[in-house]
């Protein structure tokens, strides 16, 4: 069963910009599925379609084989939408936010407010549940955005970049509820511009750049894509010579500092061995890049070019 | 199933809209019982005797029955154009387009919500005007159906503003610019027999004369013009601007892009 269809869809604002050229996308039901691209690329566009917000210009979305145009209400009530943007009352209280939402979707204030009671423990909102929600910190007012998107508990959850603007701490304890979810059978679609947050929560992934779809795969597909990755070492002595490393690329930074981009047919054993015989000790090592955020890169730049 | 959770949806928009106007009662609810307390004090006791009667009535208890008019239609028409557009504004209008709710469900809601502070302020402000006359009610049907269609007529006026408004500054500029002097020229301080007949004929184009009059004569039993052409009228009216707004939403026209 497929939880989101897309076909052909398209999109043109009417100052001329046109931000989806017909795209097509699947997301089956269960994925966590990652949904990137730059600034502008069209990703806050197609999210803003499949929740209504925005006026399609061409094409068809289904959700979970609902026609959004013909079966609206059975589409809009499977989808939790957590928007980039804060969109909620800056007069009113979290419980009155989030009580509210289950209303306009046909939950009985009773059980809304059991469901809110629940939603706002988890999330960390119940001793803040009478504040206004202007008085909330940024982090919380992007959880009370996730816990007003659940109270109708949706099978689809949207995230338009959930995590932006939140501390290390909070989006690594967002990152556990949302697996959470998604392991209670919750198809979770996400953009964000963290690259590494994407590649440790989703299984598939689609890229899209200046409106169209460049890349629509798995992620461990994707990663194996990967060629090349640089390496940086952190050394325990200071280099006191030029070093010349024939088989790798290298750059040397500063004198406790070496880069060095290994291929896939290379691997770091033979590395190792060329530092041992320059008597070169290393402290650390990282990757410069996160892997997709390299694998991102290149393909826009591809893209582009 | 739907109409279950359509009554869920309306139910909750109306405990939205009243919940929002009841918070800031001081803001809501008080400035029209003030100025209407000024109204009484200056128009019916200080200057009032010095007209003297009108239709048969004293001044103020003439001018009573107008000025609560005016603030049931200031009142409904301000309450749905501040909170639709400040839901534009604050972006959570989104909560309820993203929601499985028909938009005339949205609209009724908001309707409600207009009804609602328009009672509860005309409530408020006849109970100011007992203190500076005695009030009647000769027909009490008039006076419920009219007030209950002056205030769904102002809430989809102010609905309508609310839709077009880009800015802070576009929701003043009806109220100010056209709502005031229709009002102040519909009735409410006069009988338009007083008018040359040209300028009763110009009157006759302005919608406030015959919601003020049809209340006047659900109150005291006279009126400038006939009831039936008043109803005729407000109704008309209703069903233009119910299904001008309602075409509005189904658009998007405002609300998305």
């Amino acid at each position: 069963m497929k939880a989101l269809e897309i076909h052909n869809l398209k999109k043109t604002y009417a100052n001329g910009v046109q931000a989806l050229k017909g795209i097509d996308l699947e997301v089956s039901e269960g994925d966590f599925f990652a949904l990137l691209g730059p600034n502008g690329a069209g990703k806050s566009t197609t999210i803003g379609i499949i929740t209504s917000l925005v006026k399609k210009s061409g094409g068809k979305v289904f959700v979970y084989g609902y026609d959004l145009d013909t079966h609206s209400v059975d589409a809009k009530s499977l989808i939790g939408i957590v928007p980039q943007e804060l969109n909620f009352s800056q007069f009113e209280s979290c419980m009155e936010i989030v009580v509210n939402q289950g209303g306009f979707y046909g939950i009985s204030r009773k059980l809304a407010r059991e469901r809110a009671e629940k939603y706002l423990r988890q999330l960390g909102l119940w001793e803040k549940r009478y504040d206004p929600s202007r008085t909330l910190s940024g982090g919380l007012k992007r959880r009370l955005m996730i816990a007003r998107a659940l109270i109708h508990e949706p099978k689809l959850l949207i995230l338009d970049e959930p995590t932006a603007g939140v501390d290390v701490e909070l989006r690594r304890s967002m990152w556990k509820f949302l697996r959470d979810l998604n392991n209670q059978g919750i198809t979770i679609v996400l953009t964000t511009h963290y690259l590494e947050e994407a590649e440790n929560l989703c299984k598939n992934i689609a890229i899209i750049d200046l409106g169209n779809i460049i890349e629509n795969t798995s992620m461990k597909y994707l990663l194996g894509k990967l060629n090349t990755e640089t390496f940086i070492f952190d050394l325990k002595i200071p280099l006191e010579k030029k070093l010349s490393l024939p088989d790798f690329i290298l750059n040397v930074p500063d004198a406790m500092t070496i880069e060095v981009e290994i291929r896939r047919d290379q691997n770091l054993n033979e590395l190792f061995d060329v530092f041992s015989r320059e008597g070169i000790y290393i402290n650390s090592m990282r990757n410069k890049h996160n892997r997709l955020e390299e694998l991102f890169i290149r393909l826009l730049d591809k893209n582009n070019s | 199933m739907n109409r279950k959770v359509y009554l869920t949806a309306y139910n909750t928009i109306v405990i939205k809209e009243v919940g929002r106007f009841i918070r800031i009662w001081i803001q809501t609810i008080l400035p029209p019982a003030i100025s209407m307390t000024l109204y009484f004090v200056i128009f019916g006791n200080l200057i009032g005797p010095r007209i003297g009667q009108m239709s048969g009535f004293t001044y103020v208890e003439y001018i009573a029955p107008g000025l609560i008019m005016m603030s049931i239609i200031n009142n409904s028409y301000a309450n749905v154009v501040s909170s639709f557009f400040g839901a534009k504004f604050q972006r959570h209008i989104e909560e309820m387009l993203v929601a499985p709710i028909p938009n005339f469900v949205i609209l009724g809601g908001y309707i409600t919500g207009g009804i609602v502070r328009g009672v509860i302020v005309g409530i408020v402000v006849t109970i100011v005007a007992l203190f500076f006359t005695k009030l009647h009610i000769t027909h009490y049907m008039i006076v419920i159906s009219i007030v209950i269609m002056t205030s769904i007529l102002f809430s989809l006026g102010g609905l309508i503003n609310g839709i077009f408004a880009k800015k802070f500054d576009d929701i003043s500029i009806v109220p100010t610019f056209i709502l005031t002097p229709l009002i102040y020229l519909g009735g409410v301080f006069y009988s338009i027999d007083l008018l040359p007949e040209f300028w009763q004929a110009v009157s006759k184009f302005n919608p406030i004369l015959y919601m003020v009059n049809a209340f006047r004569y659900g109150l005291l039993g006279v009126s400038d013009i006939n009831i039936v052409t008043a109803f005729t009228i407000i109704t008309i009216f209703i069903i233009i601007l119910f299904y001008f707004s309602l075409y509005l939403l189904n658009t998007g026209k405002g609300i998305k892009t």
